[in-house]
């Protein structure tokens, strides 16, 4: 079974690589099939991402896949444009709203647990960008 | 330049899957359980004991997540229990759509509690709601006290933590307070199991809640 990973083509490898971002590039690439018609796919530009520093999405790999994906397809040069998130609680004790990059949800100021992590975990696509002229 | 505003879930798919997964379960007062952790956690031998403790009393079936290989879902359906493999083929989570699948293989009026054995990977499967009730994270001392600050995005998915393999504690440079207090830290809301699969200590209040649980979820009061 295995002998038989390597003789896949590239894109079957790729899908059966230990990374969930290949299936989140996947994801956002049917979003964007989705409302853009596919005579104008060619037209995308840059996609934008929110994507939180806790939602355990890889940037750089989210990258990788989503060009291994759109190689050869309409979709080849359209980029992805992740705006990260940073990640925050909000204190329902004091109020107290706080942040830091280690993910910790007890409060900063008071210590209290009754927390809510208001951003940091988001994985969204914001919006795409058509170019009105495609270059022959 | 024209812009499209989409403004969606990227996973919003998988999300749709999952709570239609939800509402079939609930339907039917099912008690779900999606089991995370790296591999070699104990995931399926905590599985083992729990059949072994409450499977006269509850009715339960598993479903096995596993990259490759039917041998968990062999080992487990040794207890009598529905038992469904799902193969990922590579693929390092379960996602909704294979669970919806294999859903449809399970006689669901038959069952109290579902148990859904994902993958072992402590980082993909955190993304990917299944339609459980609660998501729980296996970790055994063996893995070391830090690893909650690693991998904070399934411990804040998570709502319980099974700290696993307690018997090796004394051998080991791990601190299981600080491995509590490490995961508290990350997700105060976590209901913490200290437990050892093998010599059975501490499975006691591990299967009083899930026995619990499903009586509640049987009973339909909130969970």
């Amino acid at each position: 079974m295995r002998s038989t990973t390597w003789a896949l083509d590239a894109d079957d490898r790729l899908t059966a690589s230990n990374m969930h971002e290949i299936s989140i590039a996947q994801n956002v690439i049917d979003h964007v099939s989705r409302v853009v018609p596919p005579s104008d796919l060619v037209r995308v530009g840059r996609i934008r991402l929110r994507v939180g520093i806790m939602s355990g999405v890889v940037a750089h790999s989210l990258d990788f896949c989503f060009g291994a994906l759109t190689h050869g397809t309409p979709l080849e040069g359209a980029t992805l444009d992740i705006e990260e998130r940073p990640f925050i609680v909000r204190c329902r004790t004091c109020k107290a709203r706080s942040t830091n990059e280690l993910g910790v949800a007890v409060c900063e100021e008071c210590g209290s647990t009754d927390t809510q992590i208001e951003s940091g975990t988001e994985l969204d696509i914001v919006h795409l960008e058509l170019s009105r002229q495609v270059s022959p | 330049m024209k812009v499209i505003t989409i403004e969606r879930k990227v996973l919003e798919k998988n999300d749709a899957l999952a709570r239609k997964n939800r509402d079939l379960l609930l339907g039917h007062k099912i008690f779900t359980i999606n089991l995370v952790s790296s591999p070699g956690s104990g995931k399926t031998t905590l599985i083992e004991r729990t059949l072994e403790k409450i499977r006269d009393s509850v009715h339960i079936a598993v479903i096995e997540g596993d990259v490759q290989t039917d041998l968990d879902a062999r080992r487990v359906s040794a207890y009598g229990v529905p038992t469904i493999q799902l193969l990922t083929n590579g693929g390092c989570h379960l996602e909704a759509s294979l669970v919806s699948d294999a859903l449809a293989e399970i006689d669901l009026d038959d069952v109290e509690l579902l148990i859904i054995e994902n993958v072992g990977n402590l980082v993909c499967p955190a993304n990917y709601d299944l339609g459980e009730n609660e998501k729980v994270v296996v970790l055994s001392v063996t893995e070391g006290d830090d690893k909650p600050l690693k991998y904070p995005a399934m411990f804040h998915q998570a709502s319980a933590l099974v700290v696993n393999k307690i018997d090796l504690v004394p051998y080991l440079q791990c601190n299981m307070d600080a491995l509590v207090r490490n995961a508290l830290a990350i997700n105060p809301r976590l209901r913490v199991f200290r437990l050892s699969s093998t010599t059975g200590r501490g499975i006691e209040a591990w299967t009083s809640w899930l026995t619990a649980t499903v009586d509640r979820c049987r009973k339909e009061i909130p969970v």
